[in-house]
């Protein structure tokens, strides 16, 4: 062995450091304009409906309830607050769903609705509307959305564990995630010929999705899942961007792949199972909310993370205030809105910024 | 210093022991050592063994190490990724697991160092997906220096690479290893460079060790014509280089 005479290389300095700092501050400073744009947007939510105020309207009965007429103070805070703040809470929790199913199952396809949960919240929802069986012993105003939660999170559950069997590969967990769609939607179908009228008219309106749906309760019970699941998220930050360089990548870098992906898929199957259950089949959100974040802001979950709740939020609070603009009076089930108001933006971002999209 | 030895050590792939046998001497920081073998002989299970992504019988003996499980640090072969990140993330990233979300100076600064070394700042902020199989390679032998680990594990790290960029990477290793007391274990084809850079050769045939020493005590005719199946001389060259000269397939 003689190496003695090999030099050693010297690329030319280049301030990587300087560089990087700028780029996180970019970074920071597209989430804080996400922010302030969600803000507005939940502002024009409140403003805009059947009577319509202005945004001066909407702040003062937010910050001084007392300074505008009562009326006005119902409107905003007990009709419109719980649909905009449904709208936020659960395009947020769809949005990191469909997020970290990416992520961690490294496929851009991956989302609650793609994957088969949504169906099968919606196979559960149909069940209890035209059966009135529970699932679980609750009440009977609670059969719906139960059932939905049980059928999803079952849903859920089994996509991961048939994903940790040995020789499973990530496309056929989403071939799987697939032919559950079929499967739940041919259940679906079955259900829906033996409903009655007004079954029948019950279920394709919750498939359909609303935030009409919304109450304080399940936005609390919604928010809460959110909250617990964030910082969960949040501790696993590097080993969670490190699975996307790859499960033996990741692992050389001392994660323990496996138990992370066993802990996101159970907290992913909350965050996708309780909107559903709440407020029926939204389905754009999350497959395009962590897209959306993905092309602006990269896959560095200190800030793809963040991103997703921000792009999840803010696509379904704009979606919120077109379902209610279309025809003056008339409020569309959100879930037809979303797709309509999303893919043309969602196209034009990819064709924009292909390499930056998967 | 750092001391590595291998006691005995196989490996199961799923249920079967797909490697086994494997005893080293004692092997000191500052070396380098060549894990040669013919395609399938076991080379990357070795490693993975040893960075404790797979389990088997037999032991690791790791002596005068602190660091704990960021003591060895493995570079797999397949270094192809598609996240929507840049080079620079990606090497951050390696230098941050297990720490908190904030990022200081110390660390900008070593990553710099690095890249700079293996002349990879050009392409610092490149995305990923970006890059050619060369770029992706030189990346990951970044990714695994900035863990500054006392054992490095490096599959195959030279095979995308050009002529050029084989010797850069590889004298680059060399002067790690005698400057910070790295043992640095290199899975390698190509036996002229593993006789020109390494301290020990060890070779693996079949999934059993065949020969652990010194690069001339194991890189023979004998052993090229019985596990390589050539007919080949180990010949000086007018710089003093061993180069292995292949005659030809072995009747």
């Amino acid at each position: 062995m003689a190496a003695a005479d090999i030099t050693i290389l010297t690329g030319a300095a280049v301030d990587g450091r300087g560089e990087y700092r700028a780029r996180t501050r970019r970074k920071l400073l597209i989430l804080a304009a996400m922010s302030v744009a969600l803000c507005l947007s939940i502002a024009v939510d409140l403003a805009w409906g059947p009577a319509r105020y202005g945004l001066d309207q909407v702040v003062l009965a937010l910050f001084n309830p007392e300074a505008v007429s009562a009326q006005v103070r119902t409107v905003v805070w007990d009709i419109r607050m719980p649909v905009a703040v449904m709208a936020v809470v659960v395009g947020a929790a769809l949005s990191v769903a469909g997020a970290q199913m990416q992520t961690i199952l490294a496929n851009p396809l991956a989302s609650p609705f793609t994957l088969g949960i949504s169906a099968a919240a919606s196979f559960g929802a149909a069940l209890g509307i035209v059966t009135t069986v529970p699932l679980l012993p609750v009440a009977a105003g609670l059969i719906v959305p139960v059932n939905a939660f049980i059928m999803a999170l079952s849903a859920t559950l089994f996509i991961h564990f048939v994903s940790q069997a040995r020789g499973v590969t990530v496309q056929t967990v989403v071939l799987l995630g697939i032919a559950l769609v079929f499967t739940f939607n041919a259940l679906l179908a079955f259900v829906q010929y033996l409903a009655s009228e007004q079954a029948l008219s019950q279920v394709v309106f919750w498939t359909m999705g609303s935030l009409t749906k919304a109450t304080w309760p399940k936005i609390w019970i919604t928010l809460a899942v959110l909250l617990i699941a964030l910082p969960l998220f949040a501790r696993n930050a590097w080993a969670l961007t490190a699975i996307r360089l790859g499960e033996d990548k990741a692992a050389s870098f001392g994660v323990n792949v496996r138990y992370v992906r066993l802990e996101t898929m159970l907290i992913v199957s909350l965050l996708a199972s309780v909107p559903v259950s709440f407020v029926g089949t939204i389905g754009f959100v999350g497959l395009v909310g962590p897209h959306i974040a993905r092309m602006i802001l990269g896959e560095d979950q200190r800030f793809f993370l963040p991103g997703s709740v921000l792009a999840g939020a803010l696509l379904l609070s704009v979606t919120s205030i077109v379902s209610k603009s279309i025809i003056p009076g008339v409020v569309f089930p959100i879930g037809i809105i979303t797709a309509l108001v999303g893919v043309p933006f969602f196209i034009s971002l990819i064709l924009a910024n292909v390499r930056r999209s998967w | 210093m750092v001391a590595l030895q291998l006691d005995d050590l196989g490996a199961y792939y799923g249920k079967k022991l797909t490697v086994s046998g494997i005893s080293t001497p004692p092997l000191q920081g500052g070396e380098i050592v060549a894990v040669i073998g013919p395609n399938a002989a076991g080379k990357s299970t070795l490693f993975k063994r040893i960075a404790g992504l797979l389990k088997g019988p037999g032991g690791i003996r790791l002596t005068e190490t602190d660091k704990g499980k960021k003591a060895i640090s493995y570079m797999p072969q397949d270094t192809s990724a598609n996240a929507v990140l840049t080079v620079y993330e990606s090497i951050l990233l390696a230098r941050k697991q297990g720490s908190a979300w904030s990022v200081d100076d110390a660390d900008l600064r070593f990553i710099d160092h690095v890249m700079q070394a293996l002349n990879i700042t050009p392409i610092a902020f490149r995305d990923l997906g970006a890059l050619s199989g060369g770029q992706r390679q030189l990346v990951s032998v970044a990714q695994t220096l900035v863990r500054e680990p006392d054992v490095m594990l490096m599959d195959e790290p030279t095979s995308a690479l050009d002529l050029h960029r084989q010797v850069e990477v590889l004298s680059f290793m060399h002067a790690q290893a005698r400057q910070k007391g790295m043992i640095v274990l290199i899975a390698i084809h190509d036996l002229n460079q593993a006789l020109r850079f390494a301290d020990k050769v060890l070779l693996i045939a079949d999934g059993r060790m065949r020969a652990c020493g010194d690069p001339l005590d194991v890189v023979t005719p004998a052993m090229l014509r019985q596990v390589y199946g050539v007919d080949a001389r180990i010949e000086k060259c007018s710089r003093q280089f061993d180069h292995v000269i292949v005659d030809g397939v072995a009747a």
